[in-house]
């Protein structure tokens, strides 16, 4: 695993790392990669993966119902703006992205 | 104040007491309340003790109108994943540290409307993600029988806090172990049920195709009393089962109990033999134990930590610092926002596990790992359907050794993560399976309590109470407490 493909990783996750934690990091991903590779050894072929773990489980999975598509929420838009760090008028703030 | 009181009293005898008046819901929480301050395990990251005492006063005064709600008057604690208005819901992560929900997660609510009172919200990994309690941002918490010793994780100040008398029973969450786990390490009883009998709604997200919340407590009576209030579907949350539709009903003894061999064959002379003897307890109540196999046990590990950091990358990426969690300080730029107030928010092994799901969802790596895992997930729960046509309920160690000590394989300082991981060799296959499993106390092995786990069918957590009923009413270890107090009168 290259310095590239940690840079990747780190920009589609949206985080940074000093670059004194990179090689630990580095280190650990390799560790874990090498750990999941286990699973390589198991020919899988033609095994549906499974998503839900009681999907196509008969009485158990329709036992999992949907609900009426009907309007049931109350607009609570203070209440949880109140966990905000920056809002105004009812909105988000975020530092400018069109100049 | 009472103090007569057992502090170690099951929910049950408590509730006994205070139907008798022996204790009234105020004394009762104060006990808690007063244990909990000179407590120095650090199981709890919140305590509510003014609305505690203002529950209590109304959940007894229910109870001297006759009102018979089926916690009236109990104290519970809830891990502090699942959100509570008005009081903080942290996570054990500094992202989190100054999070207040503005609404109860239907576990709370139920178990409210049931009458406990909630005493405060407890440790654990951050996120939920650590077999050890060691990677809290809120510190780590000391085994209530050796403060050397980890409690387990991610439930891990819900067991201590149980185990050490603090309070009678509270919730836990289980994404790959971490009710079972801990519960085995501190010497008390947890249940995982089955995927989809206890609703997620308000229960902070981790891995959702394998997050399951449960009870912990002294007894699996107390369990039982607990899924009761806890269980049933939600429209809130559409993963939740129609229980009412799916419930088994116990069948009567005699029942063919599986020992996997996959489980069994590695196991430490000592845990052996403390498991051995609960197989014979088994085989004394009338059922009957047969060796059996799961053959993709070894591949469950690897598939589940593939899953769950997939499901992870994905569900914490909310955490933006624009709508709620930590935001970063002096930012000019909308990208430095996102990046700067994650990396933050978020400790080392949350970190790992996000950039794993990263990586394992990427582009050219999505088929070789994320895709193969869910194969192997079906496989592994083919291996539990085709066994439970033939057995009743599976009988296996909880974990592979006792409680280990701080520091070592769960740490920061922690050469390997995936020592940690190994960890969970025993718990996550249920959890692929979406299936109920418990840990109940079932020996000591070096003056530290060992687990005993039975796994289930699905939705056929009725029998597996019942089977540790059974046991509990034939042995003590669930009456043992640390530091030589008392144990539950029953």
């Amino acid at each position: 695993m290259d310095a590239a493909v940690i840079d990747k990783l780190l920009r589609l996750a949206a985080l940074s790392l000093e670059s004194s934690q990179q090689a630990r990091l580095r280190a650990d991903l390799e560790k874990i990669v090498a750990f999941i590779d286990a699973m390589q050894r198991v020919d899988t072929d033609g095994v549906e993966p499974l998503a839900h773990p009681l999907a196509d489980l008969g009485d158990w999975a329709a036992a999992q119902p949907l609900r009426d598509d009907l309007v049931t929420e109350t607009v609570r838009r203070e209440a949880f703006q109140e966990a905000a760090a920056e809002v105004r008028d009812g909105l988000y703030l975020v530092p400018r992205v069109v100049e | 104040m009472s103090t007569h009181v057992d502090a170690f009293a099951t929910l049950r005898d408590l509730s006994a007491a205070l139907l008798r008046k022996d204790v009234s819901a105020v004394e009762l929480a104060s006990m808690y309340l007063q244990r909990i301050a000179d407590d120095e395990s650090n199981s709890f990251i919140t305590v509510c003790e003014e609305q505690a005492l203002a529950s209590a006063q109304q959940a007894g005064a229910a109870i001297a109108a006759g009102e018979n709600a089926s916690l009236a008057g109990l104290p519970i604690a809830h891990k502090d994943i699942f959100c509570t208005e008005g009081i903080r819901t942290t996570c054990a992560s500094k992202m989190l540290a100054g999070f207040v929900a503005p609404y109860d997660a239907t576990v709370v609510a139920k178990l409210k409307a049931a009458g406990a009172i909630t005493l405060g919200k407890t440790n654990m990994d951050e996120f939920a993600m650590g077999s050890s309690n060691e990677t809290s941002y809120f510190g780590a918490v000391a085994n209530p029988w050796d403060e050397t010793r980890v409690p387990g994780g991610s439930s891990g100040g819900s067991a201590a806090a149980v185990a050490a008398g603090l309070v009678p029973a509270a919730t836990g969450t289980d994404t790959g172990g971490s009710i079972r786990q801990p519960a085995a390490f501190c010497g008390i009883s947890g249940l995982k049920p089955t995927y989809g009998r206890v609703s997620r709604y308000g229960m902070v997200a981790f891995a959702s195709s394998l997050d399951q919340g449960g009870p912990m407590a002294h007894s699996a009576a107390d369990l039982r009393l607990m899924l009761s209030a806890m269980e049933g579907h939600d429209a809130l949350d559409s993963t939740s089962a129609n229980v009412s539709a799916t419930v088994r009903q116990a069948q009567n003894p005699p029942m063919t109990i599986g020992l996997p061999h996959e489980y069994w064959q590695d196991l430490d002379g000592d845990m052996a033999k403390a498991l051995t003897a609960a197989v014979a307890v088994i085989e004394r109540l009338g059922h009957q134990c047969r060796e059996m196999s799961l053959p993709h046990t070894e591949y469950a590990v690897p598939a589940y930590y593939v899953i769950a950091g997939a499901e992870a990358s994905t569900n914490l990426s909310r955490y933006d610092g624009v709508r709620y969690g930590h935001r970063a300080a002096d930012v000019t730029r909308l990208e430095d926002l996102y990046r700067r107030s994650r990396s933050e928010g978020f400790g080392a092994e949350v970190k790992r596990r996000i950039l794993t799901g990263t990586y394992t969802l990427s582009v050219g790596y999505y088929d070789a790992y994320y895709r193969k895992a869910q194969r192997l997930r079906r496989l592994i729960r083919q291996d539990f359907l085709q066994a439970f046509e033939e057995v009743d309920v599976i009988l296996a160690p909880t974990t592979p050794s006792t409680a280990f000590e701080r520091g070592t394989v769960g740490g920061s300082n922690a050469d390997d993560p995936t020592t940690m991981y190994r960890q969970d060799v025993f718990t996550v296959p249920a959890s692929l399976a979406g299936l109920p499993a418990l840990s109940i106390p079932c020996g000591m092995v070096g003056g530290m309590p060992v687990g005993l786990q039975l796994i289930g069918a699905h939705f056929d957590e009725d029998r597996l109470l019942s089977l540790a009923e059974a046991f509990q009413g034939e042995t003590d270890w669930h009456c043992r407490k640390p530091h030589g107090q008392p144990g539950p009168t029953e």
